[in-house]
């Protein structure tokens, strides 16, 4: 194949949408995120640029991210994601294996479908129905208060651990999916051998289906992993006040503080995290010459 | 195996339990008497048919459909020939254009609409249902290519190869042949598309003006002033529709080969 | 059979990056034979063919098809169809439509088509299928929809890259003959590629045996294997008995050569020049070798002592494995004419190779090339 100008100009209206409405508001984020504010939310005019970069302010946005307050609520940020990760991974990997390895064939499709609808329907609904499970109101007081267990509705809403549910809920299909992608592609007869040359099955799961399934583990970490650490439904609607992640405090920022300077620093420290942790993700899957997720 | 499949079953059975409870919960109760509390009082279409009445709802599903069917439309001429550039011709700017394709999808959805607000701004752009649809089209995009790229990458060159031997110049292989096998692809991303814009509230949060809210901003701002009956009948709506347009999309997407194989 | 070129090659040369995929091939097709590009995978074959048939351009060289340059023409601007390794049916369309795809763009009038459709589709005794749909065919039917969709575009030239491919073995053979008799009576050039050399030899008029994108032979089928020209050649067509000799000198019709184990023989010229202390190689297939217990020098027959190291029973036939005096692997193939009666060699055992001097094949050396 030679290169061709019809590539060129099939490509130029996505080039154009996403390069003035994509790259070009990320760059004046990028901007901003140095930018002195006024009073009133808008953007302060700096006189003497020169001056300005010499005071060293415009990394003030950057330094004022590193108070202990938002400290504490990045580390909260990155820990959830972190449980999330896991507990989605652990939670995943046999259903996964059943679905990919166990189930027969024919029921495959409808097992995937099962899995498949739930990753595309509104994340705000499947949120909102913990909020309706959970809260003081709710389906599970209401069982716990006559079943006697309790004498007092409980306060299961507005808490870490209604925050890491709604995220776990929320993300265990965008685990299983690549989990299942590359389980699927298992040669079985790899598991055969491995039984054959007289592994036990948990040594076989360790030697040979994990290896060799590791591509759709990693893509599975990152697909979970990176939205969680932006969240913001669900730490708003089922951490409330209480459990702020780094997406609320953006949030914040640009709805209520009236900041976008801070708002815009922050997105762009999350946005580093995010982009490294796929920088590192590419490199794995150059090196591995398998890539289950792009 | 029998007995360790036995036991897996049941396991993923529990975790498809996990996946489906909650929502089952909430269809539910959106048949439930009661307005308040989690007991069964009955059944009633009475919230369905109160939703019907409720002018801010019927707007906000107004304004949604808008921004989904012209977003979708958008998104789909452009993912679509995005995706033929990639799938079908080497150029200049090739590796770029698939990371620009990705950047949207893996960006969190915040950082997004934060920019995108800060862009409006600066431009003293009012905000509206036109930059709602705007927002919508830069996601979008992305998931039409790739949905149409994966459906090229299934297809065989020399079909296209068959029908210039048979004949037909550039241009009528892409309308004969190209196109008409590529079209499952093409539905499948729009139905995709469609269902994303119609969820969106995150992104649509920051660049939604007056006038402008979306069926998922209404949703939001109800949930915060508490639970309410209808919440559940229209989320109920919405899951309905969107199972059925997954369904579609997920049917078209598998590839004729996959049908053939048993033949 | 004519010999008016149906297709012309000069110098065609296809590089893929610092690889020459076909190199320098100069070589021309007749009007109406049936010829074959044999030869391993990766020898360039099918991309000679995809260069007749315009998919791809060449770096270098050129084509005419009945005299007319078409070497940068665009595939659907050439007098030729192609019959794809994988059939390449629209999947969206049904039998009918798709023998019915190109004739639009060949001036057949739309009111036409039905009638040429139900022709080309009788030619490959599918006469009925119009409306059913490719998915719904067995994989011999799907082939000769692919064939009739080609012809009924009635080609100068019918381009076929391994068309057989897909089929099974029994099913192979009988489309092998229809083909070629398909052929026969259309008097269609077919241009044929194949990796397989008895498929070669049973359909072929010419077969052009090729190796790392150089023909290394163009001849008559049955030249290509009775008198193979290079030791690829003769390898590729199952002749795997080489033997390394020196020249002792000749006449003009013969050269005298030195056996291993030290016997004389004088082989056949066959018009080549060969100076005494030259090395000389020639080639016996396994079935032309005898395995004796005695020595046949002395009645003329040129011998080889060896010892007997395994024998294989193939049902058919047996296949003895034996070793010369320098150490050289040979093999000898013999027809089980009586029921099997156990070996008539044990291992180890010693005995003679004879053949017939006008079944050795002198082979051109590096040199001579």
């Amino acid at each position: 194949m030679r290169r061709d100008r019809a590539g060129v100009l099939l490509a130029l209206p996505t080039w154009a949408t996403l390069g003035v409405f994509f790259l070009l508001p990320l760059a004046i984020l990028f901007v901003v995120s140095f930018a002195r504010r006024d009073t009133y939310g808008g953007l302060k005019p700096i006189g003497d640029l020169g001056a300005y970069l010499a005071s060293g302010k415009f990394l003030e946005h950057y330094a004022r991210s590193l108070h202990p307050i938002y400290l504490k609520i990045f580390w909260r940020s990155l820990w959830m994601a972190v449980v999330t990760t896991l507990v989605c991974l652990v939670v995943s990997f046999p259903a996964a294996y059943y679905i990919a390895v166990v189930a027969r064939a024919r029921r495959r499709p409808l097992l995937l479908g099962l899995v498949v609808v739930p990753f595309w329907t509104s994340f705000l609904i499947r949120t909102y129905a913990w909020m309706f499970i959970l809260r003081t109101e709710g389906l599970v007081n209401h069982a716990l208060l006559a079943a006697g267990l309790v004498h007092r509705p409980l306060e299961l809403l507005y808490n870490d651990f209604a925050v890491l549910i709604g995220l776990i809920y929320g993300e265990l299909p965008f685990m299983i999916l690549p989990l299942y992608a590359s389980l699927e592609k298992l040669d079985r007869s790899l598991l055969e051998a491995s039984a054959d040359l007289g592994a036990p099955r948990a040594a076989t799961l360790r030697r040979v289906t994990v290896p060799m399934t590791m591509p759709g583990i990693v893509a599975g970490i990152v697909l979970v992993f990176v939205p969680s650490l932006g969240q913001f439904i669900v730490s708003d609607l089922l951490g409330g006040a209480k459990t702020i992640l780094a997406g609320n405090l953006i949030q914040n920022q640009f709805a209520i503080a009236r900041n976008k300077p801070f708002g815009a620093a922050v997105a762009f420290e999350l946005t580093a995290a995010v982009l490294l942790l796929l920088w590192a993700y590419a490199r794995y899957t150059r090196r591995r010459g398998e890539d289950v997720l792009l | 195996m029998r007995g360790r499949g036995g036991l897996l079953g049941a396991y993923a059975a529990l975790v498809y339990l996990f996946l489906y409870a909650p929502i089952a919960i909430l269809v539910v109760f959106s048949f439930n008497r009661a307005r308040q509390t989690a007991v069964w009082e009955g059944g009633t279409t009475e919230w369905y048919r109160s939703l019907a009445k409720n002018d801010l709802i019927l707007a906000a599903l107004k304004n949604s459909l808008i921004v989904g069917g012209v977003a979708t439309l958008i998104a789909t001429v452009l993912g679509t020939l995005v995706a033929l550039a990639l799938g079908r011709h080497t150029f200049r700017g090739e590796g770029f254009t698939r990371q620009l394709l990705y950047l949207p999808v893996i960006i969190p959805e915040i950082v997004l609409g934060a920019a995108l607000v800060t862009f409006f701004g600066a431009l003293a752009f009012r905000l509206s249902l036109l930059t709602v649809v705007i927002a919508h089209v830069v996601f979008c995009v992305s998931y039409v290519a790739i949905v149409v790229r994966a459906r090229l990458a299934g297809f065989d060159r020399s079909l296209e190869e068959a029908a210039l031997d048979l004949g037909a110049r550039p241009a009528q292989t892409f309308f004969r042949v190209t196109l008409p096998l590529l079209a499952p692809g093409i539905v499948a991303g729009a139905l995709l598309s469609f269902t994303i814009s119609i969820d969106d509230y995150v992104i649509t949060s920051f660049v939604a003006g007056v006038g402008s809210t979306t069926l998922p901003l209404q949703i939001y701002s109800m949930l915060k002033v508490g639970v309410t009956p209808e919440v559940n009948a229209v989320s109920t709506l919405i899951l309905a529709v969107t199972v059925v347009l997954i369904a579609v999309a997920q049917r078209l997407q598998r590839r004729p080969a996959e049908r053939e194989e048993t033949s | 059979m004519s010999t008016v070129s149906a297709v012309e090659i000069r110098g065609l040369t296809k590089r893929f990056g610092d690889v020459a995929a076909v190199d320098a091939v100069t070589l021309d097709i007749r009007a109406g034979e049936f010829f074959s590009l044999l030869g391993p995978s990766g020898c360039g074959k099918t991309t000679l063919l995809r260069m007749i048939g315009g998919f791809e351009l060449p770096t270098a060289g050129s084509i005419r098809i009945h005299g007319e340059d078409v070497t940068r023409t665009a595939p659907y601007g050439r007098p030729v169809n192609m019959v794809f390794q994988h059939y390449a049916l629209f999947p969206h369309l049904s039998v009918g439509e798709n023998v019915a795809f190109g004739m639009r763009y060949h001036g057949v009038p739309r009111g036409d088509e039905p009638r040429r459709v139900a022709a080309a589709l009788a030619l490959v005794q599918l006469t009925g299928y119009e409306s059913r749909r490719p998915d719904q065919l067995s994989g011999g039917q799907r082939q000769r929809v692919a064939l009739a969709r080609a012809l009924a575009l009635e080609p100068e030239v019918l381009l076929l890259d391994e068309p057989l491919g897909a089929l099974d073995q029994k099913l192979r053979k009988e489309v092998q003959v229809q083909l070629k008799q398909l052929q026969r009576s259309l008097g269609i050039t077919f241009v044929f590629v194949t990796h397989d050399q008895e498929e070669a030899l049973t359909m072929s008029d010419r077969i052009a045996v090729m190796n790392r994108g150089r023909v290394e032979q163009l001849d008559e089928a049955a030249r290509v294997f009775e008198r193979p020209a290079t030791e690829f050649v003769a390898t590729f067509m199952g002749a795997s008995n080489f033997f390394d000799v020196f020249v002792r000198g000749g006449d003009a019709a013969s050269v005298s050569i030195e056996l291993p184990g030290g016997a004389a023989a004088r082989l056949p010229r066959e018009g080549r020049e060969w100076n005494a202390g030259e090395r000389l190689r020639f080639v016996v297939r396994p079935e032309k070798l005898d395995l004796r217990t005695h020595d046949l020098s002395t009645r003329g027959v040129p011998s080889v002592p060896v010892t007997v190291e395994d024998r294989v029973y193939q049902g058919v036939g047996t296949v003895w494995l034996v070793r010369g005096p320098g150490g050289e692997a040979f093999s000898v193939y013999e027809q089980n004419e009586r029921p099997d009666e156990g070996a008539r060699f044990a291992a180890g055992a010693r005995a003679f190779l004879c053949f017939r001097t006008r079944d050795a094949i002198l082979l051109s050396t590096a040199g001579d090339r």
